[in-house]
């Protein structure tokens, strides 16, 4: 299936990340030639083929419902572009 | 003449260090020195020079008052993937520029708990997506091996190509890598190192920046089949961290290599002999597979029948997994943000950031991975896709089942090409580069590559060696007979 520059543009906003218009055609062309790629996929029968969802198969371990870490602030504010006051800081997101 | 200390395998220096013979200090030194003198190569990133030697001494101490471990003062190379707590660690990408963790990878900590000193950070493609290192907000890496007669740069391969690169010029003894697709055993091939990819679960993923979740795994690169037994060793183990480790023992690979591979049955897969393989990989591989049946192996053909699938699988649910794990990259909480115009709001912020920040394949992956899981497309691509992965998983069990211990193949279609030849392919040119690689990590299985001969024009070339799940110290032991009989001894001269 071919991507046209309608789709380009909202798979772009799917993934926000900005593409001018003029970009657009050329990145409409490279998914394009990938998906064509992916659609070998579709000559095989996979009717009743479970898909593969655990690489390796295993129960996830459980454990206690407990607190085991916290207390980071400085730690995790520390890498920030705009860290203010103890938070995280955004362009307004509500008027 | 001495040999160069930075020169060493980490078994020789582990030997040289037990009996007092050399210092942690003076290997370290010897690798600071060969780094700064390496910039032509673009491998090493960012150098930690005052913790290597910090970590040498207190290495030396170990060995002094007897604590010491397999990997006690052995200077290594770390991939710019793993976090290391305190030094820049950004994946290759502006995205994370300056990104600094407060926090350890489960990986490095295990190994610097083992007594390993770190060197440095090593380049790579951007969040380990690329087959040429090219892709890096540090510039190529350089690979130190050249055609005979040519002074063309090329690639080191990708994307762990930094770690290859570093370990064929002997800027450290070993470095760490992670494999996607093949982003350990690929730049291996190329540089004539040993790179070994174990099997999904057996290495934590725990602060490694995530590519693809179910497909990541981290591994040993190395100068020799011996050095990856040892290095894995102390890189491996379960942890709590990541619940998709495995929680089981993790043996002496070292104590493996035996060499003994004597009634050993070894597949051979036809799905691998691709319509216009090189003639001299052909031949590497008849040469490969004639070694191990001299050893005692006994070499039968094998069938793969769903290999052709296994590049579309993966090129759907590689960059389905990286759209979902990249999207944390948002100009919040770490690295770059873009400059806001006045009245943009957090989109605005959003989309800019991502638009400056990532790379193009980047990109281009992640607009992939969000329009296959997208709304109407979700069945079609990445359910298909899982559904294939289960047959070729299934191929392999067949196999396996029928008594093959180990699966012979290629590592690479061909040598490697030149540095800048990537930016001239298509997306999908590019991408048949792991041809021979990635079926065995959508299988979720054990592969090395090992160093088996020179090409015409003296560039390495390197056979892969596939195993069962959990048997790396079988997959070793094949591996180390093959190294053994195929005696690689050919190093890059050198010219940086």
């Amino acid at each position: 299936m071919a991507i046209d520059t309608d789709t380009a543009r909202r798979v772009a906003h799917l993934a926000r990340i900005r593409v001018s218009e003029e970009r657009l055609p050329a990145l409409s062309e490279e998914l394009s030639a990938v998906l064509a790629f992916m659609e070998q996929l579709s000559e095989i029968d996979t009717d009743g083929v479970e898909p593969m969802t655990s690489v390796t198969p295993m129960n996830l371990k459980r454990r206690a419902d407990v607190i085991t870490d916290g207390s980071r602030q400085d730690d995790i504010l520390a890498n920030a572009p705009d860290a203010r006051e103890g938070f995280f800081a955004v362009p307004k997101v509500v008027e | 003449m001495t040999m160069a200390l930075n020169t060493l395998t980490i078994a020789d220096a582990r030997a040289k260090l037990t009996s007092r013979e050399v210092t942690s200090r003076e290997l370290t030194q010897a690798c600071l020195d060969a780094i700064a003198g390496s910039s032509a190569l673009n491998a090493v990133v960012t150098v930690t020079a005052d913790k290597a030697l910090d970590m040498a001494d207190a290495a030396d101490a170990r060995i002094a008052d007897g604590s010491a471990d397999a990997m006690t003062g052995i200077p290594l190379g770390v991939k710019d993937l793993f976090c290391v707590e305190g030094v820049r660690s950004q994946a290759a990408s502006k995205i994370l520029d300056g990104f600094t963790p407060r926090y350890e990878s489960t990986v490095t900590s295990k190994l610097w708990n083992a007594g390993a000193v770190m060197l440095g950070k090593l380049n790579m493609d951007e969040f380990g997506m690329g087959s040429a290192t090219e892709y890096s907000v540090y510039g190529p890496t350089v690979s130190p091996w050249r055609a005979e007669g040519s002074d063309a740069k090329l690639t080191a391969g990708g994307s762990s190509g930094g770690s290859a690169a570093a370990v064929a010029a002997d800027l450290c003894l070993g470095a760490t890598g992670t494999d996607t697709g093949g982003s350990i055993r690929q730049p291996a091939a190329f540089t004539g190192t040993v790179g070994l990819r174990p099997t999904y679960g057996r290495c934590s993923r725990w602060g490694v920046i995530a590519y693809a979740s179910s497909l990541d795994q981290a591994g040993p690169m190395t100068k020799t089949v011996r050095d990856a037994a040892i290095m894995l060793g102390a890189m491996a183990g379960h942890d709590e961290k990541d619940s998709t480790s495995a929680d089981i023992a993790v043996p002496d690979f070292e104590a493996a290599l035996t060499g003994d591979i004597r009634g050993k049955k070894i597949g051979i897969p036809r799905e691998y002999r691709l319509d216009g393989l090189s003639d001299a990989i052909a031949k590497q591989w008849d040469d490969g597979a004639a070694m191990l049946r001299d050893a005692g192996a006994e070499v039968v053909d094998i069938s793969l029948p769903h290999t052709k699938y296994a590049l579309p699988t993966y090129y759907v649910i590689a960059p389905a997994e990286a759209s979902s794990n990249l999207s944390r990259y948002d100009g919040v909480r770490y690295g770059h943000r873009a400059k806001l115009g006045a009245g943009d709001g957090i989109d605005d912020m959003y989309e800019k950031t991502r638009a400056e920040g990532f790379g193009t394949e980047v990109q281009r992956r992640v607009m992939l991975g969000a329009y296959v899981l997208s709304a109407g497309f979700y069945d079609a691509y990445y359910r298909k896709a899982q559904r294939v992965r289960t047959l070729i998983r299934q191929d392999f069990e067949k196999v396996f089942a029928d008594g093959v211990d180990a699966i012979l193949t290629p590592a690479t279609p061909s040598p490697a090409f030149a540095l800048g030849a990537a930016a001239e392919m298509n997306p999908v040119e590019m991408y048949l580069n792991d041809v021979f690689t990635v079926t065995l990590n959508l299988a979720g299985l054990p592969g090395i590559s090992v160093p088996s001969g020179l090409s015409a024009d003296g560039l390495p070339l390197g056979l892969q060696l596939i195993g069962k799940p959990w048997e790396e110290g079988d997959l070793l032991n094949t591996a180390y007979a093959l190294e053994k009989a195929a005696a690689f001894s050919a190093k890059a001269d050198r010219w940086w």
